[in-house]
């Protein structure tokens, strides 16, 4: 659920749980699952966009360079994009190293 | 004006509910049903109800478009039994906890095995807990009354549940009874258009039914737990204006000369009215015994039921299933815990009878009131009984 649900009283929670705030996943923080991370080195990266189509996070989004560039507040660590590089631009790295 | 019909009580429920002037009807037409969806579906296919009639392919479908036409704010009625409210049961959950007020009837019939389409509580008990308001009727009457009762306090916006009207199996469902058919103009007074407090609508986007994660799950089912019995004084008092509007009166526990009964029978459904003809027998043999008959069985009404029986010495409860072990059966169990840790409490029997539609006669009654006697005398105190079993 959207709304910080872990500091809501039963009392406060909508009728029969139900999200009342559109688009409201996007405050969802999925990142605090993974265990590893993906780096992308500019130096390899062809801006194929790959990553950015097999996310099934909305993890990638481009910059102004054309690059794709991740936000890690979503990114669960499934390691997909590294797996889709054509290029083998990005690459897993432990978190807590 | 009400006026008198003599009526199968399915066919006449499916009346009341047309008058209700349900929206969606969403149905699996197939043993075990009852006449109740048949007669719907007829009432729709020859214009006299302007409602969707959704012939799915099993109950479990049923519940769930019922969950997706009530959460886009339609009225919605099903009605099953059984094997099939066993498939549905699952959806139940969801319903309720997404307080969608759908209303069903549900015509009580025995689980298989051996297969049985016949009555006992079987399937009540199975969806006990599934979160529903639910009450018990004892005749054709009691049906249609409590069907609109159903309607106004599932909708009524400090309730927002869905409602189950329990009708014992072919000894309701199929009976053919007098009754008092209720006025539709009387029906639409008792029962305004339905207001959802949250829908499905595109101008005003909601999500219904998401994930609920350790961090909530506990507040949810809290909120669910609280919201049930919160219902009861908006049951009581949607009976309370059914009397004035109707005539007829009801109570979550209803009593039976039991002002000065020693012995209290304790009855759920259509076995009740048997019950108070044995009740009349043993009375005019000069025993002192009363019966109580729980209509409103969730929430459940624990404070009218120590009110009812707090004069009695002995109480035998009767259940209509078999808790294969328990303690006791469901309806004891209740009764039970209504009374531990008090200072006083009657001694408690409970009698399970009337499985998969056998019988449940007067003698069988008097069996149970003098059993109870005797072992008030020094019996040995016992869990359960199954009663009226061949050796």
């Amino acid at each position: 659920m959207a709304k910080e649900t872990g500091s809501i009283s039963w009392k406060d929670l909508e009728l029969g749980c139900t999200i009342t705030e559109p688009g409201s996943s996007a405050k969802l923080k999925t990142g605090d699952w993974r265990s590893a991370y993906p780096v992308t080195d500019v130096d390899v990266c062809i801006k194929c966009g790959q990553c950015y189509i097999f996310c099934p996070d909305m993890v990638y989004s481009r910059n102004e360079e054309g690059y794709y560039e991740q936000d890690y507040y979503f990114c669960k660590g499934c390691a997909i994009c590294v797996r889709e590089c054509p290029v083998d631009a990005i690459k897993m790295f432990q978190e807590g190293d | 004006m009400a006026r008198r019909v003599g009526m199968e009580v399915s066919i006449a429920a499916s009346e009341v509910v047309a008058m209700a002037d349900v929206d969606v009807i969403p149905a699996y037409p197939i043993t075990p049903q009852t006449h109740i969806v048949e007669h719907l579906a007829e009432l729709v296919a020859s214009g006299h109800l302007d409602a969707e009639f959704v012939t799915v392919e099993s109950e479990h479908s049923a519940m769930s478009t019922c969950v997706g036409a009530s959460a886009a704010g339609a009225r919605v009625f099903t009605s099953t039994s059984s094997q099939g409210y066993a498939l549905m049961s699952e959806i139940c959950y969801i319903a309720s906890s997404m307080r969608l007020p759908i209303v069903m009837a549900v015509a009580n019939r025995a689980l298989s095995a051996p297969i049985n389409i016949w009555n006992d509580h079987g399937d009540l008990m199975m969806s006990r807990d599934t979160g529903w308001i639910q009450t018990v009727a004892e005749n054709g009457q009691e049906v249609l009354d409590l069907l609109l009762h159903a309607f106004r306090v599932a909708e009524d916006q400090r309730v927002m549940l869905p409602f189950i009207v329990n009708l014992d199996g072919f000894i309701l469902s199929h009976m053919i009874e007098p009754m008092m058919m209720p006025d539709p103009d009387e029906v639409k007074k008792y029962l305004p258009p339905y207001q959802p407090k949250l829908r499905l609508d595109p101008q005003n986007p909601v999500s219904m039914g998401p994930v609920g994660m350790p961090d909530v799950y506990t507040e949810a089912k809290k909120a669910h737990d609280e919201a049930l019995k919160a219902s009861k004084p908006v049951i009581l008092e949607a009976w309370k204006e059914f009397a004035e509007l109707f005539g007829r009166t009801y109570h979550p526990v209803e009593t039976y000369r039991t002002e000065d009964a020693d012995t209290i029978l304790i009855t759920m459904g259509s076995i009740s009215e048997t019950a108070m003809t044995a009740v009349d027998a043993m009375r005019q043999a000069g025993k002192k015994v009363g019966l109580v008959r729980i209509r409103l069985w969730r929430p459940f009404p624990a404070e009218e039921l120590l009110a009812a029986v707090k004069h009695a010495r002995a109480l035998a409860v009767v259940d209509r299933v078999v808790a294969l072990s328990g303690g006791c059966g469901p309806v004891c169990c209740e009764v039970k815990a209504a009374f531990y840790d008090r200072k006083f409490y009657p001694y408690i029997q409970n009698y399970i009878a009337g499985l998969g539609g056998r019988d449940v006669t007067v003698q069988v009654f008097e069996e149970m009131a003098d059993q109870l006697t005797a072992s008030l005398q020094g019996g040995e105190p016992m869990g359960y009984e199954i009663i009226n079993v061949r050796e």
